[in-house]
């Protein structure tokens, strides 16, 4: 049986900030609460969750761009965990990150093509400048941008350009798995679509293995193969995307996908809908138990004695809920 | 459904080659520092102050083979004799009989200069210190910036009175002391500036790729920071100017007879009264000087700061 | 759903010939090139558009907020008066007595440093001569009707202290206080959480059913449209390109560009096998196209797109588009494609 590529054990981001007083303790903030996964090579897992879930954080901190504070990263069998600065700066070939805001992610001072180059730079240092260049205007035109841009500057470009430089940058390695941080949210409607296209297509030709963060159901749904929903730092459900979208376990996915604005009048005026109450708990003072006790239609007193775990409800399909299987039932086939 | 199966494919439905439309960057790539030239350029107060800066420069450089005196050859037919157009001494002479012209010539010279280095010296420590500091962050940021406080409370003049009295009166020792005072608030500036471009998401690209630390802060970093250094920088020539004839002024600093505009005013103001222009003129010129220097400042940070950007 | 066709309901806002300008160094930038608009009183009119396509300019233009190098032109009459007419003055007292905005940035209109309390009360005070006392009784009882819980409490906040859903319940008091016959929404959900933006649509539906309020609901998001508009203006480089009741747009749209902005959106609650994108880019605005604006990007342009751009013409009754060949019927259209009906299966 093939390793999976990517396995997440237990992972834990917990920063701590500094107390309202100088004299005060640190507080703590869990941003990532004890997750783990598995991706296998080839496969798009979305991680869906509101402001706050800490799914930005999750990515980040799978990439070690922020350290975890617990667990372990398993990835292509050897831990990433314990590897040293230098063996995982080495390590980072295989691995990219998209960023949302395309502009903000690229150095206003270099040009597109040093950009670009640059991560090729580190990985391949032996590469001639000619042959770094050839690379660079290679991939430039497999996403889409004319070799020529090359010269200019990330403020000329528009937003939908600019993340199309991203990805540029991005893949100019040949990574094995990237981390794609709302990479269309920041983008005009009609160039969202664009670059979810250039993303699948890309993902095929080059067999990539793909985490795709959104807060967007939506473009969730079309991009991956399953899904992860995130609450608070911790893992409310995951499951294949089709199980999860129509048989949700969790009462806040059942929440979030009832939420979700439908482009269509006639549907989006008749469907059942679940309208939460309330904001979100703050992350650094969690209820006790659930974590979403506080806002969930069906909570109960058990809810608040410990936070419940994941609870399979499906071929591969799990819901950290005691009250998982109600809610499938309930829920619409 | 539409897939990029090919790179035609894939430049036709980007539009690449509809030129018209592509909406693509066009004309010359416009790099920050071609935006803001443009800006500075459109900014005439600061324009015309550059070109009185310029004047001046050439006129400290190519001034004294323009006129037939020197800075320290007495003409022994004229004493403190005013400015006048016929005699040739345009701005008279002093007790001495040495042509003022000249001496303001070279006093602008070397006042220019000891501004130039010390800057230049203030520059390259203030940006490599601030930026190490503020990217390190932590327990050595928190070390490197006591040190930079500690630095700071040290009485400023004494310190160099101190340097002139053990050392000697030598030029090389002044830009040098002054250049290591003038650090300080440089290091200050690029800590805080460092502080917040080390939270930016392209300097969080460089560490993904693999990049490691230093080579992001000569790379992203330090680039990033010419806007609020170019800006620092000449606003503090002319408080080293000041400095420097501050120092002249009290009898240290550059010794006889080489001179410096801070000398000359020095000697001037004990000549009020009598021959005025002894002051007037390398007084004007030291005021002009600053002025300039301060008008084109204010002219650069209008010009890095992009309000519409 | 106030839903009415008859001419005879007197429009509550009517744009005519709506013009804005702006002048840049690089050269005039024509933001909107020619509006006729109307909003009916109670009526829930939704303008789309993306960025650049001028819907945010509009308004603003409406509400006297442009920057200072705009220039308006045509007519924006509310109840028959031209705003754009008026004096600051006379502007002032319709603007928050009979018209109010909501941002989609709630601090736009809160004063970080002013009790909500105070903020709340002076609408009243100004714009209603209520007295403090009255007016802030008003003001509680306004911020219970939005739903915010222990009101008492939070009516002593500081706008910091609440969240981002909670600060645009308040701007939405804010702006119904002094009930207000229209109420302009720019894109006020935008930056909130799906299942608070979710409240806030909820709120706004039900608030402007119980006091029959109109309101202009600003986005780019279909799936909002979609779940609260009466009726749909969509925008494009300006201009008006298609106008409808809700369920027509959907199901059968008329301009290209409306279908392929539906077609290139994925949908929470079906499979989607792929999305179509629209190609290119919006237009620029300094520079526009000739011909119909969309021209260039669209599948189905002719020549005459090309050459003349075409007016916003009546398609069916209430139905308006401005295109050459419009769909005659998306059912099975004239141009419709195996593609649109493959993206919606």
């Amino acid at each position: 049986m093939a390793e999976p590529l990517l396995k997440v054990e237990h992972l834990s981001t917990v920063f701590s900030l500094r107390g309202k007083t100088p004299f005060a303790r640190p507080v703590h903030l869990t941003a990532v609460n004890d997750v783990s996964f598995t991706l296998e090579a080839g496969e798009t897992l979305g991680i869906v969750g509101e402001s706050g879930c800490g799914k930005s954080t999750l990515g980040r901190s799978i990439l070690r761009l922020i350290e975890p504070t617990d667990g372990k990263i398993v990835w292509q069998g050897r831990s990433l965990t314990d590897l040293s600065d230098a063996d995982m700066r080495k390590a980072r070939r295989d691995l990219s990150i998209i960023f949302q805001d395309p502009i903000a992610s690229l150095d206003p001072r270099m040009t597109v093509g040093q950009i670009i180059a640059e991560p090729l730079k580190v990985a391949e240092p032996s590469l001639g400048r000619a042959a770094r260049r050839e690379r660079v205007e290679k991939v430039m035109e497999e996403v889409g941008l004319a070799p020529e841009m090359a010269n200019r500057y990330p403020h000329e470009f528009s937003g939908g350009q600019a993340q199309r430089i991203g990805i540029a940058r991005a893949i100019v390695t040949e990574p094995k798995l990237i981390v794609c941080d709302e990479p269309v949210s920041a983008l005009d409607v009609s160039i969202q679509a664009q670059i979810v296209n250039l993303l699948k297509a890309l993902k095929e030709r080059m067999g990539l293995t793909l985490i795709f963060i959104s807060h967007d159901l939506s473009v969730v749904r079309l991009v991956s193969d399953r899904i992860l929903v995130l609450y608070l730092g911790r893992v409310v459900e995951i499951g294949p995307r089709r199980d999860v979208f129509r048989r949700p376990g969790h009462p806040y996915t059942k929440a979030l996908l009832s939420a979700a604005p439908i482009p269509d009048p006639e549907v989006a005026r008749t469907r059942e809908r679940t309208v939460l109450e309330g904001d979100p708990p703050s992350p650094i003072n969690p209820p006790s138990g659930c974590a979403f006790r506080t806002r969930c239609p069906i909570a109960q007193d058990v809810c608040a004695s410990e936070p419940p775990p994941l609870i399979p409800v499906g071929e591969g399909h799990r819901a950290a809920c005691l009250f998982a299987e109600d809610v499938v039932r309930t829920g619409e086939p | 459904m539409t897939l990029y199966a090919d790179k035609r494919q894939a430049l036709e439905d980007a539009f690449i080659d509809r030129e018209e439309e592509a909406g693509l960057p066009r004309g010359k790539p416009r790099s920050l520092t071609r935006d803001a030239i443009r800006r500075f350029r459109s900014n005439k107060a600061a324009m015309a102050a550059l070109v009185v800066l310029v004047f001046i420069v050439l006129a400290a450089i190519f001034g004294p083979y323009l006129i037939p005196f020197d800075y320290e050859t007495p003409d022994w037919s004229a004493f403190t004799a005013p400015p006048s157009l016929a005699s040739g001494h345009y701005f008279g002479t002093d007790q001495n009989g040495r042509d003022l012209l000249a001496r303001c010539f070279y006093g602008t010279r070397v006042s220019l200069l000891v501004a130039i280095i010390a800057t230049t010296v203030s520059v390259c420590v203030g940006v490599l210190y601030g930026a190490v500091s503020g990217f390190a962050g932590g327990v050595v940021d928190s070390a490197m910036m006591r040190f930079v406080d500690v630095m700071y409370a040290l009485p400023y003049i004494l310190f160099v009175i101190l340097l002139m009295v053990m050392f000697g009166r030598d030029v090389f020792l002044l830009f040098a002391a002054i250049g290591l005072l003038e650090w300080l608030t440089m290091a200050r500036i690029v800590r805080g500036q460092t502080l917040s471009l080390k939270e930016k998401e392209f300097v969080e690209a460089a560490r993904a790729a693999g990049v490691s630390s230093f080579p992001i802060i000569l790379r992203h970093i330090v680039p990033n920071l010419v806007g609020p250094v170019v800006i620092y920088a000449t606003l503090t020539i002319p408080e080293i100017v000041i400095t420097e004839s501050f120092l002249s002024y009290l009898g240290f600093g550059v010794q006889e007879p080489l001179t410096s505009l801070g000398t000359l005013i020095s000697e001037g103001t004990k000549a009020i009264g009598a021959s005025d222009w002894l002051l007037l003129f390398p007084g004007a010129i030291l005021v002009t000087l600053l002025l300039s220097f301060a008008f084109v400042g204010d002219g650069l940070r209008d010009a890095f700061d992009p309000k519409d950007r | 759903m106030a839903m009415s066709d008859t001419q005879d309901t007197q429009p509550l806002l009517q744009l005519a010939d709506y013009r804005i300008a702006f002048a840049t160094p690089d050269g005039a930038v024509q933001a909107v090139n020619g509006l006729d608009v109307a909003v009916r009183p109670g009526e829930t009119l939704a303008v789309v558009g993306e960025s650049g396509s001028g819907k945010s300019q509009t308004f603003n233009g409406v509400f006297g907020l442009l920057a200072g190098n705009a220039k308006t032109s045509g007519q924006a009459l509310f109840e028959g008066r031209d705003l754009l007419a008026m004096s600051p003055r006379q502007l002032d007292a319709v603007r928050g007595a009979d018209m109010a905005m909501v941002f989609q940035d709630p601090m736009t209109a809160l004063n970080p440093a002013m009790k909500i309390k105070r903020q709340l009360s002076e609408t009243l005070t100004i714009h209603r001569g209520m007295k403090r006392r009255d007016a802030e009784a008003e003001a509680l009882k306004m911020l219970k009707a939005v739903g915010i819980p222990e009101a008492e409490r939070r009516i002593e906040q500081y706008p910091h202290e609440l969240s981002g859903g909670m600060r645009q319940r308040v701007v939405i008091a804010m702006a119904l206080l002094c009930r207000p016959k229209l109420i302009v929404a720019d894109e006020p959900t935008t930056a909130l959480d799906v299942t608070i933006q979710a409240q806030i649509l909820d709120l706004f539906r039900e608030l402007t059913a119980d006091l029959g309020t109109a309101l202009v609901m600003i986005t780019h998001d279909l799936g909002v449209v979609a779940g609260i508009a009466d009726r749909v203006v969509v925008m494009y480089a300006g201009r008006v390109v298609e106008e409808a009741p809700v369920e027509a747009l959907f199901a059968r749209p008329a301009m290209p560009y409306t279908a392929a902005l539906i077609r290139s959106i994925p949908r929470p609650d079906r499979e989607v096998e792929a999305v179509e994108p629209i190609p290119g880019r919006p237009p620029n605005l300094i520079h526009p196209p000739s011909g119909c604006p969309f021209h260039p990007r669209c599948r189905f342009a002719e020549d005459k797109c090309r050459r003349e751009r075409p007016p916003l013409g009546e398609v069916a009754p209430g139905r308006l588009a401005a295109c050459w060949f419009p769909f005659a019927d998306a059912k099975a259209g004239t141009r419709a494609d195996a593609a649109k009906e493959a993206a919606h299966g």
